[in-house]
């Protein structure tokens, strides 16, 4: 399926159907959108592109390099340059193995290197640009990663043919090497790189018959395991540059609140500090290692405007967006058919925390400024972005700025922002050496560009026998869209982000109107991408909702989710294979334990999730069980699909077990991870993958488990105590049985309340 | 000036009495593989072993170390529990990221040095202090028994791949 051609799709281009067809979502579709007219948006090619050649040069001038990814050495050395960024997601891994497959080389006998900044060469083609998010990578690299494999070994089996006079169909290959069966000739990739290198590319290659495929569909280890278990591995935050020194900041806490002076007499009389650098709302403190700026910043007197936020709370804004919902105009994103005049209506309000990333690298960046050029080492999702804010705050031309892009220690969106790029930057021109700018964790959390916070007023009618004949959904919050990629908001002012994953929904429900409300966090308050996006937010609404409904039609959850589901076989069929491996229909569950569905078809791919959790009479939630069925295409590293539906859903149940940014005067109140909880391993639930196996194109997979996570836990807490819970983090308070049992607490959370999850 | 006992090498460096050993070893000694997550000994990325025991670098002064020896992420392949992990780390493919990993790594050797067939608590027990956001942990426990049984746990994956180059 060939999604996007260089040319640039207008938003007329795309209906809610068409969009459903191509499988995309929310980022995915807003940067279809974003093309500008006129504009041609550059999309990673198979074969050699006009960049190629310097792109090679820089790298080495291998004699073999046919395209961006591939660059064979005389020495036999192959070289994959990865066209996506790797934070965890096992990127690299697959993208290797879509090359090797069709190249005809083990995963032994590769080397990877990160891809520089060139939106010619390596712009994905679902996003518009170099950027890695919206878990597009497989979906949007499966068909042209897999040809310039096999672009690279039709030449290089050509070219021993070649020398061999002998027809190059009766060649074969197999690690790298060309082998000629009948004569029992061959010749090494090495060998063959040079000559290979000088035939004209070829316009058509035969990609493998799936049947074929030795590497892909297969549980391969990961290419950047063997250095990330040795702590060989290098981060962004463990960059060494000779002369570099280290510098931490501190912004001022208030959303837009700006710096009046400092007294820096303590600062410079710490061991090991060199500079006491300041910008409009944030000063950092330059010293010879971490410890002396960060002791240098602690011993800073600050004087801070605290600006027009200073009296902020997270009550303040929630009011605000309630009133919003109610008062504010909607932006109708998709109706059909009308509302009924007879039925039963059901309504809920669901509320969403701001939520922070928390990436366990914290943000950092190491820059050098010098009169000619501007080195940039990062992790980061957008590295032509990066270079691009470099060019602005620097005066340089866009060729005078390096990046070298490094391993991301955990992205989840956060490391689509160049906040703390830019910030490292404009602090690195103020001196003549490289510094290492690091965020700690504290600043991390305080000045993170944080998940939207949302209202949305949720209702449905259901029929004579309880079944929903119309829903509608009114989602209030802000757009992280229109700040990121304004071009890309939909003509009547929808960001689709907010609506995906409610403006459809995987069942047989007629009728529907599904809005969204604008509502803008004060000035300086900014909100980001947060791992699964749109998704995550509404499946908790919808999974939740549908939850209520059943509970309201008396019918059991499974069977009612059944019934809507006759006309969608795929996503049928992981309802029911969810249901039996955790055995829904088998014996009772003991008191205050309780299962709870989700279902979903976010990023392409088709997901359900049945969590079993038990409640204690003090409200503490303990996970039991996770049992997830999942429909996500052909797959590519089976083991990387399993731990990214683990990973994605711990992420997920994390979240909505502990996570919430809260704002008093005009501040994030949380810091650390002693405020801002993280899951344990303690706290673990068992985590099964039950995965269909299927023939359609990948779907995405690094936001599947955390869009899906929160509504089947939420349900399951209900299953558990009757309580509904319509806000996240979860309200312990409100899952307490009765007043003795917190007369208990300490007794019982000491051991008696606590069922062995392992059994 | 203080001489650190690390990874069997003796390195002296001139530093404050205060400053935890996390930044001695990434910024003065160049041993990067230790990690910083929290700086409140929160979150493990930056245990190590001193001696022999998992301490959190980031809260441990150079003043309170003395002679006593410290070994890193760089070094505990070498160690026979630090070996052991290491390999079921890579046989079940537990990282993601990666970052936390030299922390749960540490975590997990100086467990099974001291226990040798560890139970669910105690892995729970040695192991809870160690935070990992891409959520690693099925795989953490999976690699922490395989590492102490040698006897195969759940999925393993296949066809050892070569090193991951940086740029």
């Amino acid at each position: 399926m060939k999604l996007h051609d260089g040319a640039p799709l207008s938003d007329a281009d795309i209906d809610i159907g068409r969009r459903s067809a191509l499988k995309l979502s929310g980022l995915t579709i807003a940067f279809l959108w974003a093309g500008a007219p006129g504009t041609v948006s550059a999309a990673i090619n198979a074969r050699r592109q006009a960049g190629d050649a310097a792109a090679a040069a820089a790298d080495g001038n291998p004699p073999f390099a046919p395209n961006a990814f591939i660059r064979i050495d005389a020495n036999g050395s192959v070289r994959l340059v990865m066209p996506n960024v790797e934070m965890g997601q096992g990127i690299y891994t697959g993208a290797c193995m879509m090359l090797a497959e069709e190249l005809g080389v083990g995963m032994d006998q590769i080397r990877v290197e990160h891809a520089p900044p060139n939106e010619e060469l390596y712009s994905m083609p679902l996003l518009g640009g170099q950027i890695t998010g919206g878990s597009t990578s497989t979906r949007g690299h499966w068909e042209v990663l897999r040809e310039a494999g096999a672009v690279a070994r039709t030449m290089l089996v050509t070219a021993a043919a070649d020398r061999w006079h002998v027809d190059p169909s009766t060649c074969a290959v197999s690690r790298g090497v060309v082998t000629h069966q009948s004569s029992k000739r061959s010749l090494g990739y090495g060998a063959l790189a040079k000559s290979a290198g000088a035939l004209p590319i070829p316009a058509k290659v035969a990609l493998k018959d799936p049947k074929d495929f030795t590497l892909i569909g297969k549980p391969l280890r990961r290419v950047d395991s063997a250095d990330k278990v040795k702590g060989a591995t290098q981060f962004g935050i463990d960059v060494r540059v000779p002369g570099m020194k280290i510098a931490t900041v501190k912004a001022c806490p208030t959303f837009g609140g700006r710096l009046v002076g400092i007294n820096d007499k303590r600062t410079r009389a710490v061991p090991g500090v060199i500079a006491v650098l300041q910008l409009d709302g944030a000063v950092a403190v330059v010293g010879e290692h971490f410890w002396a700026a960060k002791q240098g910043l602690d011993a800073l007197d600050i004087e801070w405007d605290l600006g027009d936020n200073a009296t902020l709370s997270t009550a303040k804004l929630r009011e605000a967006l309630a009133d919003k919902s109610i008062g504010g105009t909607p932006i109708v994103a998709r109706e059909v058919g009308k509302k009924p005049a007879d039925g039963k209506l059901v309504e809920a309000v669901y509320q969403l925390p701001m939520l922070a990333h928390a990436t366990m690298e914290p943000l950092n960046t190491t820059v050098w400024v010098t009169a000619e050029r501007c080195e940039i080492w990062v992790g980061t999702q957008v590295p032509t972005r990066c270079v691009a804010a470099a060019a602005k705050i620097t005066g340089l031309p866009e060729e005078k700025i390096v990046l070298h892009n490094q391993y991301l220690g955990g992205g989840f969106g956060r490391r689509l922002e160049s906040d703390s790029v830019e910030q490292a930057i404009h602090l690195a021109k103020q001196v003549s050496y490289p510094i290492k700018v690091i965020w700690t964790r504290e600043e991390d959390i305080r000045h993170d560009i944080v998940r939207p916070m949302y209202h949305d007023r949720i209702s449905a009618l259901l029929d004579s026998h309880g079944r929903p004949v119309w829903y509608g959904d009114r989602v209030t919050g802000g757009t992280v869209l229109g700040r990121w990629a304004p071009t890309a908001m939909g003509k009547n002012g929808l960001d689709d982000d907010t609506v995906e994953c409610v403006a459809e929904v995987p069942y047989d429900i007629p009728n529907l109107k599904v809005e969204w409300v604008r509502h803008d966090m004060p000035e300086g308050l900014i909100v980001g991408w947060w791992r699964g996006v749109g998704p995550t937010h509404n499946l908790f609404v919808v999974e939740s909702f549908m939850d209520e409904l059943a509970h309201t039609a008396g019918r059991d959850p499974l069977e009612y989710r059944r019934a809507l589901l006759q006309k969608n076989p795929r996503s049928l069929a992981l309802l029911n294979l969810a249901a039996e491996k955790i055995g829904w229909t088998s014996k009772a569950l003991p008191a205050r334990v309780g299962r709870g569905i989700a279902l979903g078809e976010p990023f392409g791919s088709r997901v359900c999730l049945i969590v079993e959790a038990e409640v204690t009479p003090q409200g503490e939630v303990l996970l039991r069980r996770a049992v997830v069925a999942l429909d996500c295409g052909v797959a590519i590293n089976t083991s990387s699909v399993e731990a990214q539906i683990q990973g994605g859903l711990l992420f997920g149940l994390s979240a909505a077990l502990y996570s919430g940014i809260t704002i008093k005067h005009g501040a994030i109140e949380q810091s650390n991870f002693h405020d801002y909880r993280s899951l344990r391993i303690n706290e673990t639930p068992l985590v099964e993958l039950h995965r269909i196996e299927s023939h359609e194109p990948p779907g995405g997979l690094g936001e599947v488990g955390t869009a899906i996570a929160a509504p089947a836990l939420a349900n399951a807490i209900f299953a558990a105590t009757g309580v509904r819970l319509r806000s996240l983090p979860v309200d312990r308070a409100a899952l307490v049985q009765n007043a003795d049992a917190l007369k208990k607490v300490i007794a019982d959370s000491l051991g008696g309340g606590e069922l062995d999850r392992r059994a | 000036m203080y001489v650190l006992n690390v990874n069997g090498e003796r390195r002296s460096v001139d530093v404050p009495a205060d400053m935890p050993l996390l930044w001695v070893l990434r910024d003065i000694v160049g041993l990067t593989g230790t990690k910083f997550g929290c700086g409140i000994a929160q979150c493990g990325a930056c245990t190590v072993h001193l001696d022999g025991q998992a301490v959190r670098s980031c809260v441990l002064p150079m003043s309170a170390i003395g002679d006593k020896p410290v070994i890193t992420i760089e070094a505990v392949g070498k160690t026979p529990s630090g070996q052991k992990v290491q390999q079921a780390w890579l046989d079940i493919d537990v990282v993601q990221c990666g970052y936390c990993q030299s922390g749960q790594i540490m975590s997990a050797a100086a467990l099974l040095a001291r226990t040798s067939n560890p139970s669910d608590a105690d892995i729970d027990a040695a192991m809870s202090g160690n935070i990992c956001r891409c959520g690693t942990y099925v795989r953490i426990r999976a690699a922490i028994k395989q590492a102490a049984s040698g006897k195969t746990e759940v999925l393993q994956t296949i066809a050892p791949t070569g090193s991951a180059g940086d740029s």
